[in-house]
């Protein structure tokens, strides 16, 4: 129980800093991509300030095996680039430059109660279903 | 290059990211695990067996605004334009492609970078880059939006 508590209060931090940051505003987002037109440098800033603080929380976690609740820890492999690798994160980038949402703002707007957002995430979901079966064909 | 500096909130968006990489500590130290919303969502959709945990992070996430609301007050507001089938292209493909990538935004650009890790930089320089094309062609050269 405390282990989904922990996960729910982090999800909650999350949005939060979601929200004030500016990144669950689509057209905050498109004015930080289009660097050529009149651009917003704000969510640079969000990045930075993000990874100022986990910096140091990762350095930590990578030289213990569990967590403080006593979960094995998980982190993922981080020398392996694939073409699976560019292939997925070009994709990803093109459908985010189309509507200035990735995943963590689409669910803050499915929780807005806007119907834009429910048919962002919907959609997602079913991308991430398809993936299944598209990624047996894919090298 | 033109900087929008009517728009520039770099106080609240500084504020925010040092939120975010709160709560990426706060779930790695605590659960041990990358606060990466696409895998997150990606073991729901693939009912692995941590699901719960899982949940509860996602739900945190879409309560969020229901937290500002008792928190704080009136939620920013959100300016979308984008037309439906092009808001429904957009989520397909940000589904298929951060599956493929195993991350996205949280999972490469906050938690990888914050690693140090090689993949996720070459991850972020990829989705930084389409992006920022995709706006391009669709701004510049098709003059939408």
């Amino acid at each position: 129980m405390a282990k989904l508590l922990s996960a729910l209060i982090a999800g909650l931090l999350f949005g939060l800093g979601l929200l004030l940051s500016g990144m669950s505003n689509p057209a905050k987002v498109l004015g930080f991509l289009d660097v050529t037109g009149r651009w917003d440098p704000s969510l640079a800033l969000v990045m930075a300030g993000a990874i100022a603080v986990a910096f140091f929380a990762f350095r930590r976690a990578e030289g213990q095996t569990h967590s403080v609740l006593g979960e094995p820890l998980q982190l993922p492999d981080k020398s392996r680039l694939t073409l699976r690798l560019v292939l997925g994160s070009v994709l990803f980038g093109i459908g985010w430059g189309l509507a200035g949402i990735c995943p963590g703002p689409g669910l803050v707007l499915a929780g807005m109660a806007l119907p834009a957002g429910w048919w962002f995430v919907a959609a997602m979901l079913l991308g991430m279903l398809l993936f299944r079966p598209l990624s047996r064909c894919l090298p | 290059m033109q900087i929008a500096w009517d728009s520039f909130t770099p106080f609240a968006s500084l504020a925010g990211g040092l939120l975010i990489g709160l709560a990426a500590s706060w779930l790695v130290l605590m659960n041990g695990r990358i606060a990466g919303i696409s895998g997150m969502l990606g073991g729901l959709v693939d009912r692995a067996g941590d699901w719960p945990l899982r949940l509860a992070f996602v739900l945190g996430l879409i309560a969020a605004p229901l937290a500002w609301r008792g928190l704080i007050g009136p939620l920013p507001v959100p300016q979308l334009t984008t037309p439906l089938p092009l808001l429904l292209l957009a989520g397909v493909l940000v589904g298929i492609g951060t599956r493929l990538a195993a991350g996205c935004t949280s999972g490469h650009g906050v938690c990888g970078l914050s690693r140090l890790s090689p993949r996720s930089l070459l991850a972020t320089l990829s989705f930084m880059g389409s992006a920022g094309l995709t706006v391009f062609v669709m701004r510049h050269l098709l003059g939408w939006g």
